[in-house]
């Protein structure tokens, strides 16, 4: 059973035509039934039926709940929820169970959302297909033998299978876009800082940003901006929007809008099926009457480079406090405290997490410094600088999401490089700090799965990226 | 172009504090090499008259009271975490010898 538009459903529930267990049942329910493709690592069902129940007394007593009221969703594993084991799909997490929880729950549960569930990563958002999980791959729930993209495949499939209305995700590299593009949903990264990292199992802290997958733009929306905005527990949060996230009504003429469509994305290496699909998502946009034409931003193809420099150092940094001592995981074995750090990290990280780490430990050290981590975030200013000189003439621009719809699981698991390149059109607005959305669009006319496409605004124009995407979402014709 | 060589490897591996199995060493040779051969495309590139970016919105210098605030937890549930404690401390393996 599919699920209303989210504020209806807070609606009713508020006033009282459904009920908040009904809800959480209906989620459970849809967990269960879907449980072969393993997009689930905690399911939270008896703190999701106790929830329920005081939203529903609260409703029964007259009492206004929130604009979220009784509404089910699922967080990626990496994101806090008090009392519940966040392992971010990695072994070193395992049995870690907060006292605490990050401000974006602290701020849905706030409004009423009930998490039922916990779903599967890359383990510590290391991936784009879940296949880096220290537990288990996430299907694809248009075929099994595909992955759902990473590295919140487990809540893009979640939302897909219904197990609840939305679910929140992490986009630090396309963590959330690529995933909704793999399997057919929307996935927002909101402009950098405007969603508190308070909470969240940090992966690269200048480009981590948390953010909603849903079926609608339009629910994408809604959800923003209940947790949008500055937070005194992250020192790097902004200011929201003064006119919030909400769309409004009546979505914004099309018209109106100077669209660019990304030269160096449409290239070689794109996929011929993703290349028709975002052809003809351009041509439904022209036809709706916006302008839609080529623009170049030269130094786009050196992003991914800038990306696998600038991540893995601050993942090598990120990842020093899990040394064995302080969060649960520790080797047993080590005659003094440096070998139980080297065998606590041996046992407790997987492959794709050490090899980060040795990357971001190589650039990082004495006399490689400045040839490449600071060369990286001197290029990142180039990237920057295209961008602003690009937006100063187009209100938004769009492209594929990735080179590919969804690969086979396995595919690409033995060369780590070839598994980066996947990234390669999601890492340079999340090096600018721009928002960006995957909405989906004609699926390939091969295999038939999704494809999305990705639509970029300038930075703190979220709202006028969603009320455009929400906009396009009608133009574009599957 | 970078070419690691597998003592390269054992000396960032003790860096970053991880033990690495003999497999592990030899697949990150050449891994790494790989990585590193990519990002190095970056040298070729001309950035004169720019600044590298540590912040991509702007902020400088953000304050606020020092003061403290309770957010309903103590010191001591943030110790259950630890794998082991002793009177209210993390306790560790000896770290000389």
């Amino acid at each position: 059973m599919s699920w209303d538009p989210i504020a209806k459903i807070a609606n009713d529930v508020q006033a009282s035509t459904i009920k908040a267990i009904d809800l959480v049942e209906q989620s459970l329910a849809a967990i269960e039934k879907h449980k072969e493709y393993q997009a689930i690592i905690t399911v939270m069902a008896e703190q999701a039926r106790s929830r329920a129940k005081v939203i529903d007394e609260k409703v029964a007593n007259g009492v206004k709940v929130g604009r979220l009221a009784g509404v089910p969703f699922i967080a990626k594993d990496n994101i806090l929820v008090r009392e519940t084991e966040a392992t971010a799909s990695s072994n070193m997490l395992k049995g870690f169970v907060p006292p605490y929880q990050s401000t974006i729950v602290e701020r849905l549960e706030a409004e009423g959302a009930i998490c039922v569930a916990k779903a599967n990563q890359d383990a510590f958002g290391h991936g784009a297909s879940t296949e880096n999980s220290d537990f288990f791959v996430t299907k694809n729930p248009h075929d099994k033998t595909r992955v759902p993209g990473g590295s919140s495949g487990g809540p893009a499939a979640a939302v897909v299978l219904e197990m609840a209305p939305f679910a929140i995700g992490t986009d630090t590299g396309g963590s959330i876009r690529q995933p909704a593009s793999y399997v057919g949903c929307v996935g927002l990264r909101p402009t950098y800082g405007l969603t508190s990292r308070s909470g969240v199992v940090a992966m690269a802290s200048s480009t981590d940003t948390i953010g909603p997958l849903t079926m609608s733009v339009e629910d994408a929306a809604y959800v923003l901006d209940v947790y949008a905005g500055k937070d005194e527990l992250d020192g790097t949060t902004i200011d929201r929007d003064p006119q919030g996230y909400v769309l409004p009504p009546i979505t914004r003429h099309l018209p109106t809008t100077k669209v660019g469509i990304i030269k160096e994305w449409m290239g070689e290496g794109l996929d011929d099926d993703v290349r028709k699909s975002i052809e003809k998502a351009a041509a439904d946009l022209r036809a709706a009457g916006a302008s839609v034409e080529e623009v170049s931003l030269p130094s786009l193809p050196l992003a991914l480079a800038v990306y696998y420099i600038l991540i893995p150092a601050e993942v090598s940094s990120n990842l020093a406090r899990h040394d064995g001592q302080r969060y649960q995981f520790s080797a047993e074995s080590g005659k003094n405290l440096t070998e139980s750090y080297t065998h606590s990290r041996a046992k407790g990280f997987g492959r794709e997490a050490k090899r980060r780490i040795m990357i971001g430990t190589y650039v990082l050290s004495s006399g490689y410094y400045d040839a490449y981590y600071k060369k990286a975030q001197t290029v990142r200013t180039k990237l920057i600088n295209e961008f602003n000189a690009v937006f100063e003439k187009y209100d938004f621009l769009i492209g594929p999401v990735a080179p590919n719809a969804a690969f086979k699981i396995g595919e690409n698991a033995d060369d780590p490089l070839k598994m980066y390149l996947v990234d390669m059109m999601t890492v340079a607005p999340a090096l600018v700090g721009v928002p960006a959305i995957s909405i989906p669009v004609q699926p390939s006319g091969t295999t038939g799965m999704p494809i999305g496409l990705q639509i970029i605004a300038a930075q703190r124009q979220d709202r006028e990226l969603l009320a455009f995407a929400a906009a396009a979402e009608e133009a574009i014709h599957e | 172009m970078t070419k690691l060589t597998r003592d390269d490897v054992l000396k960032l591996a003790h860096l970053a504090r991880i033990s690495l199995t003999d497999d592990e060493a030899d697949a990150f040779v050449s891994e790494l090499s790989a990585i590193l051969g990519y990002v190095e495309q970056l040298s070729a590139v001309d950035v004169s008259g720019l600044q590298p970016t540590n912040q991509v919105t702007g902020l400088t210098n953000v304050m606020r009271k020092d003061e403290v605030k309770h957010y309903g937890y103590d010191s001591i549930d943030l110790l259950h975490i630890a794998p082991k404690t002793e009177k209210q401390q993390l306790k560790v393996k000896r770290m000389i010898g």
